[in-house]
């Protein structure tokens, strides 16, 4: 009906104006605009408070412990929540706890929020909590390594609780983040008291499909891979700079129609977009590219644990082993060619193995080692191998940005100091079914990329840096199994330590031991690459997570 | 008949096993779908218990013989990823597809056969020339690429139409179709044309070379003697001769645009069970492929299955022959 006033009005409007042959032509122009006009008042896309965006992979749960994977996480910390929430900068700001502090080195006082309201309407209270942590540990939940930092959870009153840790842990409030709180009642009373798993032989798990949080967003309607709706929750405790009253997300598999979908202007927002697309999005019009720096780091990795290496022409000993190959490798490799011709500029060479955002990180030691390849084949030379020699590199080739490209610009790189690298580049699945744990660290030489879940330091050194071991669950990702005690000793401090200062120089410490012992070669930080529309205002966190609070569409 | 039916029926259900049982010993090496169902902080250990619990330990031929007992019995299992029943996720997606399919089966036809025609009997016309260049550029192009460039040239530069999806759907019973509103139709036009391409060219082309056949014969001939309007002669003797095997062919074609539909589907984001499947290799979602390669063998054989039995009632030699 409006519409069809909205119409009319023009129509009066330009039959009021002198009509002469120029004017006719005017007309018809007019004519063409206020249909356009029209068009746009149809289009949902007018309406100032949707926003539509597009990611690569889709949603695969709306259970919140099913699946530690950054994109489900990022989408559900919309509608569900934690003790703790991030800011905009990845600063931790109360969640569904209003306060909290450590009243002995293991035990931690959390003052709950009140007249905090589930979008069933049901109230907040330190039961749910206790509940939420026993899902997250329980059966099918795929959070345990998180919610096991906890101990026990004691209720005090209604809102208040005490967690005790196993040990100390000063940065217990960072792993708090990711365990999302459900209602117990919703969820006893529709028998999703486990986690979703696929190996559950009746799945119907009703939290796998519907959901019910305390976050400013519920979704609506939820077709897995093919569409999600979220409404905005009038009940929610906090205000937001969001003016945003319906998100709708789509997955949509292939980068170019991500990126044609955004430019015709259906969509507000797509992620991620190649970095070759930078270009064709500042052309456009009314889009741009949305570039910073992720926190994730890609490094490659050697294997050092072997006698022998599992796919190389060097027979009978490691050649890794040797520091002044693992020296050699690292002056070989120029990660400012890297930057400027595989990544267009965006990547951000790095000497460590965390980006600057991660809690722990030294700038003093953040220098790469130096490209020198006459010195390269000078230390291949004294290890004895002046004409260097063969290895396997194993890469994947739809996991990282450019992943497979930065593969190969390092195979030419090592070329040229003599080293003949047989590069392996496979989809993620086939490629992390073999270097991974499952496959038996089936690897000698190989990329990968990391963020700390917990943005910490210490996530790094007990998963990268410490020797492998199976019984504690230590360096489980140190494919290659570089292993020194001293630095062990010091991640093991570093997980228990509260006092920052101290805490910081043991990190330095560790880093240093790895950086001079050439444990690793890290490459870059990988940028974040998005692209927007005009229209929307949105918050680019460096942990590639989409935060609806800070959406604003602008008027 | 009976007999020449139970037959059939007896090799379809081989060459569906047998489809299985190759997709089956493909999943060896797709990848492990484990690391795609967890999480990097997932200890060893519990990756460790699921593999077990899925069964994934077991040796090829015992997930083989559990796939196949379940899947005759209508369970196909439990989706990795989305941990739904996997029957149900393609239920879901297979009106999409196979309204994709549709819509492109009629292309193809309307389209295909008076291009057909016409570039039978205009053919020395230039007109005729242009058509028949531009068809084999078409049909030359990889479908991916044709997609793309429909996408830019009517979504992205034009404006026209949407870029990405299935539009608006309106939900009739459990069959969500997309005929019924502005949105839905207007995003069927990009993928369906993408995806005819291929067929309206076999098709034209093959009604081209019939016609030309046709019209060389004595009847035809006899007719034009007759006096009889080219327009009658054409369209009731030529073409209705013509038609026999372009029919036959558009039916077995039409297995392969549902089947085929799989980079249609992912160039425009079409939420149809080709899309299901890629998305399941990437994710090594083992039940979603099975099932989606076996459900596609049964699409094929029971088309094959259908021309068959029509043949049989068509052509009385095959009776005489079977008696």
């Amino acid at each position: 009906m409006q519409l069809g006033g909205f119409v009319t009005d023009r129509l009066i409007f330009l039959g009021t104006m002198n009509i002469g042959r120029f004017d006719k032509m005017k007309l018809r122009h007019g004519l063409m605009a206020a249909a356009a006009a029209a068009t746009l008042a149809v289009s949902p896309l007018a309406q100032a408070e949707t926003f539509k965006f597009a990611f690569q992979g889709n949603l695969s749960s709306l259970d919140p412990h099913s699946l530690n994977e950054t994109f489900l996480l990022s989408s559900l910390n919309n509608v569900y929540e934690g003790l703790v929430l991030y800011d905009e900068n990845l600063t931790i700001v109360p969640g569904l706890a209003e306060s909290w502090e450590t009243i002995e080195p293991t035990k931690w006082k959390f003052n709950l929020r009140k007249g905090v309201k589930y979008h069933d309407g049901s109230d907040f209270t330190a039961e749910d909590v206790v509940f939420s942590w026993q899902r997250a540990l329980g059966e099918g939940s795929d959070q345990i390594a998180r919610a096991s930092k906890i101990k026990n959870i004691e209720v005090v009153d209604d809102h208040t609780i005490i967690i005790e840790t196993p040990a100390p842990n000063p940065i217990l409030t960072s792993d708090l983040v990711n365990i999302y709180i459900m209602d117990k009642g919703w969820s006893e009373k529709n028998n999703a008291t486990k986690a979703t798993s696929a190996s559950d032989a009746n799945s119907a798990n009703y939290a796998n499909l519907h959901s019910n949080g305390t976050g400013p967003f519920m979704v609506t309607e939820h077709k897995p891979d093919v569409k999600t709706i979220y409404k905005r929750f009038d009940g929610y405790w906090g205000s937001m700079k969001s003016n945003v009253t319906t998100v709708e997300f789509t997955p949509i598999k292939e980068a170019a129609t991500r990126v044609a979908a955004l430019i015709s202007g259906e969509l507000d927002l797509v992620y991620p977009v190649p970095v070759q697309d930078w270009k064709r999005l500042e052309e456009a019009k009314g889009v741009k590219p949305l570039a910073g720096p992720e926190a994730r780091t890609i490094f490659l990795g050697m294997d050092q644990g072997r006698d022998e290496l599992l796919h190389s022409n060097v027979k009978g000993k490691n050649p890794f082993k040797d520091i002044k190959v693992r020296q050699a490798f690292a002056h070989a490799i120029n990660l400012e060619a890297i930057k400027k011709k595989v990544m267009r500029g965006a990547a951000t060479p790095s000497g460590l193995m965390v980006a600057p955002q991660i809690n722990g990180w030294q700038k003093e030691l953040n220098t790469p080692y130096a490209y020198d390849p006459a010195k390269s084949k000078e230390l291949l030379a004294a290890a004895g191998y002046p004409d260097g020699f063969e290895v396997t590199m194993d890469c994947p080739n739809n996991r990282y940005v450019n992943d497979e490209k930065i593969c190969q610009a390092v195979v030419s790189m090592l070329a040229k100091v003599g080293v003949k690298i047989d590069l392996l580049a496979q989809p993620k699945s086939k490629y992390f079914g073999k270097v991974l744990a499952t496959g038996g660290y089936d690897t000698s030489f190989y990329l990968l990329g990391w963020t700390p879940g917990t943005m910490d330091t210490e996530n790094v050194l007990s998963s990268l840096l410490m020797c492998q071991n199976k019984e504690e669950k230590k360096g489980m990702f140190n494919l290659g199994n570089y292993c020194n005690p001293k630095v062990d000793e010091l991640a093991a401090k570093v997980g228990s330590e509260t006092d920052q200062t101290k805490r910081n120089a043991m990190i330095a410490e560790a880093f240093k031991l790895v950086q001079d012992e050439v444990g690793y070669l890290p490459l870059h930080q990988q940028p974040l690459s998005w692209g927007a529309s005009d229209r929307v205002t949105v918050n680019q966190r460096a942990d590639n997570q989409l935060d609806f609070r800070y959406v604003v569409v602008n008027k | 008949m009976v007999s020449f039916l139970l037959k059939r029926l007896l090799q379809s259900i081989i060459v569906m096993l047998t489809v299985a049982l190759i997709a089956f010993s493909m999943f060896q090496f797709v990848g492990d779908p484990i690391n795609n169902m967890v999480g990097q902080d997932t200890t060893q250990v519990e990756r460790d218990a699921l593999k077990e619990k899925l069964g994934l330990n077991d040796p090829f031929i015992v997930q083989f013989g559990r796939f196949a007992w379940n899947a005759a019995q209508g369970d196909f299992g439990v989706s990795y990823k989305y941990k739904t029943p996997v029957s149900d996720l393609i239920f879901e997606r297979m009106p999409a597809t196979l309204e994709l399919a549709f819509v492109s089966a009629i292309l193809a036809l309307v389209l295909g056969i008076p291009l057909g025609v016409y570039t039978a009997l205009k053919r020395n016309g230039w007109l005729s020339k242009v058509i028949m260049t531009t068809s084999l550029v078409g049909v030359s192009l990889p479908t991916f690429l044709t997609g793309i460039l429909l996408i830019l040239f009517f979504g992205v530069i034009l404006r026209w139409l949407p870029t990405f999806g299935r539009g608006d759907v309106v939900e009739i019973g459990s069959w969500a179709t997309g005929f019924l509103t502005v949105s839905g139709l207007q995003s069927l036009i990009l993928p369906s044309f993408t995806l005819a391409l291929f067929q309206l060219t076999l098709i034209m082309r093959l009604v081209r070379a019939e016609m030309l056949e046709v019209l060389r014969t004595d009847f035809v001939k006899f007719a034009k003697a007759r006096g009889l309007p080219d327009r009658s002669v054409h369209f009731k003797h030529a073409l209705k001769n013509t038609l026999v095997p372009v029919i036959t062919i558009t039916g077995l074609q039409l297995g392969s645009l549902i089947a085929f539909a799989i980079i249609t589907e992912s160039v425009f984001q079409w939420p149809g069970m080709g899309l299901l499947f890629i998305q399941a290799v990437a994710d090594v979602d083992i039940p979603i492929m099975a099932a989606y390669l076996v459900l596609i063998a049964f699409f094929f054989v029971l088309i094959n299955m259908i021309v068959d039995i029509l043949y049989y009632a068509v052509d009385p030699r095959l009776r005489s022959s079977d008696g």
